[in-house]
């Protein structure tokens, strides 16, 4: 319950702590003794987390309260203690296959057998130790009723080892939709397209660009449900994965497919009927390579990582076309931002997921060639570079643009390289974190450094003419 | 199959000896796990199962936890009252594809958590190192050397991944399709229903 603000603040904590013990030498003088002793023997490290443990209840103490420091947290201690002792039977119970698999393999003919012999055998310990437990928290209870106080955590993770009716609430609906599109994700995938729409050289059209970023958005929406509806044994064998709705059973699969297509039609026709057909055309393009090519190709081949990039260039094109109406060299080299992009970030964030990704069969270029990965990540990220410096040969933005973006890029340069030199965790982390602000920022300053053409310029004020009769 | 979880745990605990009468129970048991939507139409009279399966409601399916060897979340099925054709067919498709699922799953960890361990402890070998160093705690190796065991665990059982994919597609493709087909079929029953009694009623009025 304490652990982690203690863990969080440890620093300021064992700073107060210190303080506070010093000022009450008699009354702790032991601890505080023990302190100054390692704060004698090494003081480069007595700050640190295992020195402070022993610590905790005296902090806790007193912070709850000065003057009843025996009070409180005597009753605290005993209720965690049936917490732990309640985990760590069912944790027994469940567990120990896994800890120890190598004796359930070797037979599984006779695993089978024993396992229907075993329940009988198993259930009333099982219930003696329920039985046991209740009491033990019934005889807690008694003591002090009041302070049967769940933290949200903990509540989460007993709910979730119960079994539940699968009943869809429709005041859950809204939170299950969100997930299930993966919200923040379609949000990045507007946002680019978004920016296309910006970029383009023609006089901005606010209604157009607001139907075409709800399209883009539904269509995403779209694209993500199905992807989830195709994983579901997968996601459930990988931790960033597992609490997706479908692998939670909140909704059916039938139930994820509707949604889908109630996504992804509206989705197609407003991008189609209402912007224009190209647009619509890639918007419809998109969710089959989405969810035809890239997802089933993440587990045959290390090509997956390709193709999903072009899957994330294609938004901020689509958003272009929906401007223009039609294909130019600027809509390309915007894909090819999010294209290059693309492969530092997924990369990196793929890097640290191999064991995962080793046990689910998912054939990802960070598992099988790993000195590949390193080195196409480091390739793009300086092709960030070259593409910045192509924009303002395209008339896209002016040349500030590669001169302001450089620093950032040169950043994730820099990332890259410390990553393709030595592949360990923490240089993939840094630079999948890098990744994750450096893309916005960039569209940022493209967008600050658009060029307002001289043909753009004549352009705007025949719109504006028939206004103003 | 949470039954099946906390006996898999037990026997890994210890072999635990069988009362005699537990035997014919034994049999029936492991021939029935290959085929378990037979098991699962033998439920409607249920011998009584682990306390933390859930009898079969006739309104709603139940989910439980996900199993500690197989990550999946077992369901167990609803069974309405008056049951079509279809829906027993749904459900016993559900049904055995979970369990196919479970069987793969399980498979899958367990032997990719079994060859890790060969794989750390035949490197450690080779290094003239032992498992646990002075102080007992576990050794490790580092991670390029830890993904020369990920990416041959990938290649060694590639077709099976890529087998196991397809049917799962196929299967997943049946269901939603059988899925909606019962949605459609019941949502049909009511409105037809619907008609038909307003019919009955409308003459009486």
């Amino acid at each position: 319950m304490y652990k982690t603000p203690c863990s969080r603040l440890s620093g300021f904590v064992g700073v107060n702590v210190k303080q506070k013990l010093f000022q009450s030498v008699p009354r702790c003088s032991q601890t505080a003794r023990s302190l100054i002793q390692l704060h004698r023997r090494d003081p480069s490290n007595w700050l640190t987390y295992q020195h402070l443990n022993f610590l905790k209840r005296q902090y806790v103490a007193k912070n709850s309260s000065e003057l009843h420091q025996r009070a409180v947290p005597k009753q605290a201690p005993v209720l965690t203690l049936v917490d732990e002792r309640d985990d760590s039977v069912e944790r027994q119970v469940e567990r120990i296959p896994t800890i120890n698999p190598v004796d359930a393999v070797p037979q599984p003919e006779d695993l089978t057998s024993e396992t229907q012999t075993g329940i009988s055998a198993s259930k009333p310990a099982v219930e003696d130790v329920a039985a046991q437990d209740r009491s033990h928290v019934a005889a807690v209870s008694d003591e002090a009723p009041h302070v049967h106080v769940e933290s949200e955590e903990a509540r989460q993770a007993r709910l979730d080892r119960q079994w539940k009716l699968l009943k869809v609430d429709v005041s859950d609906l809204p939170d299950v939709y969100a997930r299930l599109a993966k919200i923040k994700l379609t949000a990045l995938v507007v946002t680019t397209a978004a920016a296309g729409f910006a970029m383009a050289p023609v006089p901005f059209d606010p209604v157009m660009f607001f139907v075409s970023s709800l399209g883009t958005g539904l269509a995403s929406c779209a694209a993500n449900s199905i992807n989830q509806y195709f994983e579901v044994p997968f996601d459930s064998n990988m931790n960033r994965t597992k609490n997706r709705p479908l692998v939670r059973g909140q909704i059916t699969p039938l139930h994820a497919v509707s949604f889908a297509v109630a996504c992804g039609l509206p989705g197609v026709a407003l991008l189609s009927l209402v912007v224009n057909p190209l647009t619509g055309f890639l918007g419809a393009l998109n969710i089959f390579l989405y969810t035809c090519c890239y997802t089933p190709l993440k587990r045959l081949s290390i090509t997956n990582t390709w193709v999903g990039a072009v899957v994330g260039a294609i938004p901020p094109v689509m958003g272009w076309t929906a401007a223009t109406g039609c294909l130019e060299p600027g809509a390309l080299l915007l894909g090819g931002f999010l294209y290059s992009w693309q492969f530092p970030h997924f990369n990196a964030l793929s890097w640290n997921l191999k064991e995962d990704y080793s046990r689910g069969g998912y054939r990802m270029m960070s598992v099988t060639h790993p000195a590949l990965c390193r080195r196409v990540a480091l390739r793009h990220s300086l092709g960030l570079i070259a593409l910045s410096t192509l924009a303002p040969a395209l008339d896209l933005t002016t040349w500030t643009f590669p001169i302001i973006s450089l620093p950032i890029n040169l950043y994730i340069s820099y990332l890259a390289f410390r990553f393709y030199r030595k592949g360990d965790r923490n240089n993939a982390r840094k630079l999948f974190f890098c990744s994750l602000w450096h893309l916005p920022m960039l569209l940022l300053l493209m967008l600050t450094c658009k060029k307002s053409r001289s043909g753009g310029a004549e352009a705007a004020p025949p719109p504006a003419a028939p206004l103003a009769n | 199959m949470a039954a099946r979880r906390t006996a898999v745990t037990w026997t890994a605990l210890g072999r635990v000896t069988l009362p005699a009468h537990l035997h014919p129970l034994r049999l029936s048991a492991s021939s029935s796990r290959r085929c378990s939507s037979e098991q699962a139409a033998q439920q409607e009279k249920p011998p009584k199962r682990s306390p933390h399966r859930p009898e079969p409601s006739t309104t709603h399916d139940w989910i439980g936890p996900p199993n500690p060897l197989s990550n999946l979340r077992p369901i167990v099925y609803c069974i309405p009252e008056k049951e079509s054709e279809l829906e027993k067919r749904l459900r016993h498709l559900r049904q055995e594809t979970e369990d196919w699922n479970h069987s793969f799953w399980t498979k899958q960890n367990i032997s990719f958590a079994k060859e890790k361990e060969n794989f750390i402890i035949s490197h450690l070998k080779s290094k003239g190192l032992t498992l646990r160093d002075e102080d007992g705690r576990r050794r490790s190796l580092n991670s390029e050397e830890m993904a020369v065991f990920y990416k041959s665990f990938l290649d060694k059982n590639r077709t099976r991944h890529a087998n196991y994919n397809k049917e799962w597609y196929r299967r997943n493709f049946t269901i939603t399709l059988l899925m909606a087909r019962v949605t459609l079929n019941s949502v049909w029953m009511y409105f037809t229903e619907r008609h038909s009694s307003k019919k009955n009623s409308s003459p009486s009025t």
